[in-house]
């Protein structure tokens, strides 16, 4: 069976599920506000939790967190499970189809196969909607695929039920009830705050603090590490931060975007120039990708390139500093 | 970023395209296609070149018989012995000996069809090591940036 579920291409998958799962329902927001609603935008350098042998940094809030925080701000009512017993979690997953809904799920990149092989790595924080079933195979809205794809329900299967950090353990979630008339404005304003509060956070490794954090740290690499290490480091820095997923800039873009479609949402002309600073902000999230790609393609050594580099990250944390408190300001 | 601007460096998505925020001639946002950026594609790249040493040098520790297949079989899939244990639901140290050459050609057929399942082989296969180690190294345009 099929549910006639509309396809829209976004530029990151939990955000872009979100959307394009409200707007099955009725509710037509953009990628965009999903994510900015949804309070997206953050920072964290988890060096406790390692992707391929790598600290893990975030420029998003953890797995489900946008889905979670968008729908609620929204009125929407929204199921989400996990199971211990992957029979039982495909299981849920049919008879939901069969009922019509298309469902939201959390998988891992590297057992899809419908996945470009480049991008096939154990990384459990994916997010996909499955609108449909055809014997043995599903049909999948995979937000940053050009359009649905096809997946074995075997592939699917290992997918949602990898292990390993930020395991998802079959996790799906979807809509149950959702209210004719949305406050969009209160909705807006929540996630903003949200946003302001995380990245203004004391905690030393998250928010605006987690920049410095990293970028004392990043002072240190040279010292610390081989150089074949240290770029390994930064190359990961690069992947997490523009590899597929972040709409450029480690969202700082996506957010610009956000914030553009805000002011009008709460007339506040005032939120185009905070838009305006966020993009010079992810511009210079862009130069920090581009510096550390030619210390890794050794143009620049090394040693010299980390100490730049810091202070490239200190001043996008000193522009987020002021952008989080003037935006703060502007909402309250 | 510009729309105009938008990189269009082929390379992790093959013949698709992601998409990215970016700015039109008005300064409103836009989604727009992107084939890909250097400086990402050269650190997929790298990536993928590291794990394609490492599993050349476990394939050359199995030949001298200093590792079991499944080490390197292991390592093919991208999982170190912690990642392996909790998908075949082992310990952990059971595993790491049955890194062990000597350990692994011991192992009986359900040990060894559980691990097979997992790195998605057939026993023979698991048994086996492949005469060049055989990671898909996805292919990445190398195109070289001007800068």
């Amino acid at each position: 069976m099929s549910i006639p579920f509309v396809h829209r291409q976004a530029a990151h998958c939990e955000s872009g599920a979100t959307a394009n799962l409200l707007r099955h329902q009725g509710i037509n927001l953009s990628e965009a506000l999903a994510f900015g609603i949804g309070g997206g935008l953050f920072f964290g350098y988890l060096p406790f939790i390692r992707l391929n042998r790598l600290p893990l940094v975030t420029y998003r809030k953890g797995p489900g967190g946008i889905f979670k925080a968008a729908t609620q701000r929204l009125g929407v009512r929204v199921e989400g499970r996990r199971f211990r017993d992957p029979e039982a979690g495909m299981a849920a997953l049919d008879e939901l189809l069969d009922r019509g809904i298309p469902v939201g799920a959390q998988t891992s990149v590297y057992w899809l196969p419908y996945l470009p092989p480049a991008l096939r790595f154990h990384f459990n924080a994916h997010n996909l909607v499955v609108y449909g079933k055809q014997g043995e195979t599903y049909l999948i809205s995979d937000p940053v695929m050009d359009e649905a794809v096809l997946c074995p329900a075997e592939d699917l299967r290992r997918a949602r039920f990898a292990v390993g950090d930020l395991a998802p353990r079959g996790r799906i979630y979807y809509l149950t009830a959702v209210p004719t008339e949305p406050d969009l404005r209160r909705a807006v304003r929540a996630g903003i705050g949200e946003v302001c509060r995380n990245m203004r956070n004391p905690v030393p490794i998250i928010g605006v603090r987690g920049m410095r954090r990293l970028a004392r740290v990043i002072e240190g690499w040279p010292r610390r590490f081989a150089e074949r290490r240290t770029v390994q480091h930064l190359g990961h820095l690069i992947r997490m931060q523009e590899e597929i997923g972040t709409g450029g800039g480690g969202f700082r873009f996506m957010y610009a975007a956000f914030l553009q479609e805000s002011a009008g949402i709460l007339e506040k002309p005032e939120l185009l120039e905070l838009s305006q600073r966020m993009t010079a902000i992810g511009d210079g999230w862009r130069e920090f990708a581009l510096l550390a790609a030619r210390a890794c393609k050794g143009r620049i050594a090394v040693a010299e390139a980390c100490p730049e580099l810091a202070e490239l990250l200190r001043r996008c944390a000193d522009g987020e500093e002021a952008l989080f408190r003037d935006l703060a300001g502007v909402i309250r | 970023m510009k729309q105009q601007e938008v990189p269009q460096h082929p390379g992790l998505f093959g013949e698709r395209k992601a998409v990215c925020y970016a700015l039109d001639e008005t300064g409103g946002y836009v989604l727009a296609p992107t084939a890909g950026w250097n400086p990402v594609n050269l650190a997929n790249r790298q990536a993928w070149e590291e794990l394609a040493r490492e599993l050349a040098d476990i394939h050359g520790e199995v030949l001298a018989g200093r590792k079991s297949p499944l080490a390197y079989h292991m390592a093919r899939r991208q999982m170190d012995a912690a990642l392996l244990a909790r998908y075949a639901g082992l310990f952990r140290w059971r595993v790491r000996r049955h890194l062990r050459p000597a350990i692994f050609a011991r192992l009986d057929r359900e040990l060894l069809a559980r691990y097979a399942e997992v790195l998605q082989l057939s026993v023979e296969d698991l048994c086996r090591l492949p005469e060049t180690p055989e990671l898909e190294v996805p292919e990445i345009a190398a195109t070289e940036e001007s800068r």
